[in-house]
């Protein structure tokens, strides 16, 4: 499968190293014509304001919400999961509006509260390495969001058909299992369209 | 559930890669920055300009700045310790800044010792000019390293030439055998393991940015060229004729490096960068790089 990073700003390379680890071919990404090679897409971690508006000027945000509207997986971490909310709280404008859920932004404060901790997640057997940046949270779903799983009350892993979020950083660890669960998404997507 | 680890340390930094951190010297500049799409903003009082020109000793920033900064911007924030001033260091960690320069623009605490940062839940980011330098900021515990470069000087050689130099040492590195290995960690004054990390992986075990002398969307992208994982601008933006467009060009610049067009698109129009120093007309006690070895 290849899976392409969106390569505007953040942590591109780190994504494309679990992704190799998990099988798949990594490919970053800075064209929006890119997408018609890829089997799926990361927006990867970094600042969700800067990434947010290099989208809008280079018009990711329409390209990817057609390429999602295809049923073709995209998965965000962090910073990529605030580009994927409906609603954003705070003053932040949302950006892609595909997933359907509110997301809060640094809402377990600054750097200094920053922390990783083992977090079990729906359909990955032994709990996952999470390292959490000035990472974002989900404050609300609606029942079209599947909740893979949850730290102190709070959502931090979630899906919906196509997209799959994480508060986290899946990265920035040898642990490439929900790599290995996005890239299943992308193969099952190809397939169905095949058939 | 564990707080300042090695990897949420140098995991921060990696968030910045392919952005642009800018100096601000107001809460004003702060959402200038920001809007222009900075990806962390630097609080000081004076960019290395203005400390050049204003002489005297240059401290860490007022605290009031630091919190007014943090309060009207959603990205992280930095903000300058000087070398060896780890009360300075302790008081910006308490204010809730997110990142640490220690930084030879500001007049050095201590001439022999760096900061022990490995004794901080915060990042530290260090300039270096060298391997040696590089390597042994990390074993202080700095999470991310910068180029030293000339800061205040709108002049990009000093910033070339050490980015240069490191990515040059890291390359010979990976070539020598083990025996050469330990005389060259002699040689460069650190840790053989370290040395070792690097002949084994071809790299920094941290990123490394450009700093010190970027003036231009053009210099952004050299830098990006070379090797930077992404650019400090200090002086270069509100120095500049129209700080809001540089700013932007810059991040434009440093996401889309490779891209000429896209380059020549955004400089146009621009009114005129900083301007300069020649650095051979540098007295050597005003050469900033050479502080904190």
């Amino acid at each position: 499968m290849r899976i392409g990073v969106l390569a505007l700003q953040g942590a591109v390379a780190e994504h494309i190293r679990s992704i190799e680890l998990a099988g798949g071919t990594g490919v970053a990404v800075k064209k929006t014509e890119q997408l018609a090679e890829i089997d799926g897409l990361i927006i990867p971690g970094g600042e969700s304001t800067t990434i947010g508006k290099l989208m809008r000027k280079y018009g990711f945000v329409e390209a990817i919400r057609e390429y999602a509207g295809q049923g073709k997986p995209v998965f965000g971490t962090c910073a990529g999961l605030i580009v994927l909310a409906e609603r954003l709280e705070g003053a932040e404008e949302p950006h892609l509006r595909l997933m359907d859920m509110t997301v809060a932004r640094n809402a377990f404060g600054r750097q200094r509260e920053s922390f990783e901790t083992d977090l079990d997640v729906k359909g990955i057997d032994t709990p996952l390495r999470a390292v959490f940046i000035r990472a974002p949270l989900i404050k609300q779903v609606s029942d079209k969001v599947d909740i893979l799983s949850m730290y102190k009350g709070e959502i931090v892993t979630a899906r919906q058909g196509n997209l799959l979020a994480s508060s986290y950083h899946p990265e920035l660890t040898d642990d490439y299992r929900l790599h290995e669960l996005f890239i299943g998404m992308a193969r099952e997507a190809k397939n169905v369209k095949a058939e | 559930m564990e707080t300042g680890t090695s990897r949420v340390k140098r995991g921060m930094a990696e968030m910045q890669k392919g952005g642009v951190i800018m100096d601000v010297m107001s809460v004003e500049q702060a959402i200038i920055a920001e809007a222009a799409g900075a990806t962390a903003i630097m609080a000081l009082e004076r960019v290395p300009s203005d400390i050049r020109a204003a002489g005297g000793v240059a401290r860490m920033a007022n605290p009031e700045l630091v919190e007014q900064v943090i309060k009207a911007v959603s990205v992280p924030v930095m903000a300058k310790a000087r070398i060896g001033h780890f009360v300075e260091a302790k008081v910006l960690e308490s204010l809730g800044v997110d990142y640490i320069d220690e930084s030879e623009v500001l007049t050095p605490a201590d001439e022999v010792y760096h900061i022990d940062k490995s004794l901080f839940t915060i990042p530290f980011v260090c300039g270096a000019k060298d391997l040696g330098e590089a390597l042994r900021r990390i074993q202080e515990g700095a999470s991310m390293l910068r180029t030293k470069g000339e800061p205040g000087t709108g002049n990009i050689v000093e910033a070339v030439r050490h980015m240069r130099i490191i990515t040059g040492q890291v390359r010979r590195i990976q070539n020598l055998s083990k025996d050469e290995l330990f005389h060259e960690a002699k040689i460069l004054g650190v840790a053989y393991d370290l040395l070792l990390d690097v002949h084994n992986t071809g790299r920094l075990p941290v990123v490394n940015f450009a700093a010190g002398g970027v003036a231009t969307p053009s210099d952004a992208a050299l830098m990006m060229h070379l090797g930077a994982d992404g650019v400090f601008v200090g002086s270069g933006i509100f120095k500049s004729d129209s700080p809001e467009k540089f700013a932007r060009a810059i991040v434009e610049a440093t996401t889309h490096y490779e891209d000429y067009e896209l380059i020549a698109r955004v400089s146009k129009d621009l009114g005129a960068p900083m301007k300069g120093i020649e650095i051979s007309k540098l007295h050597s006690s005003e050469r900033m790089q050479d502080r904190g070895l």
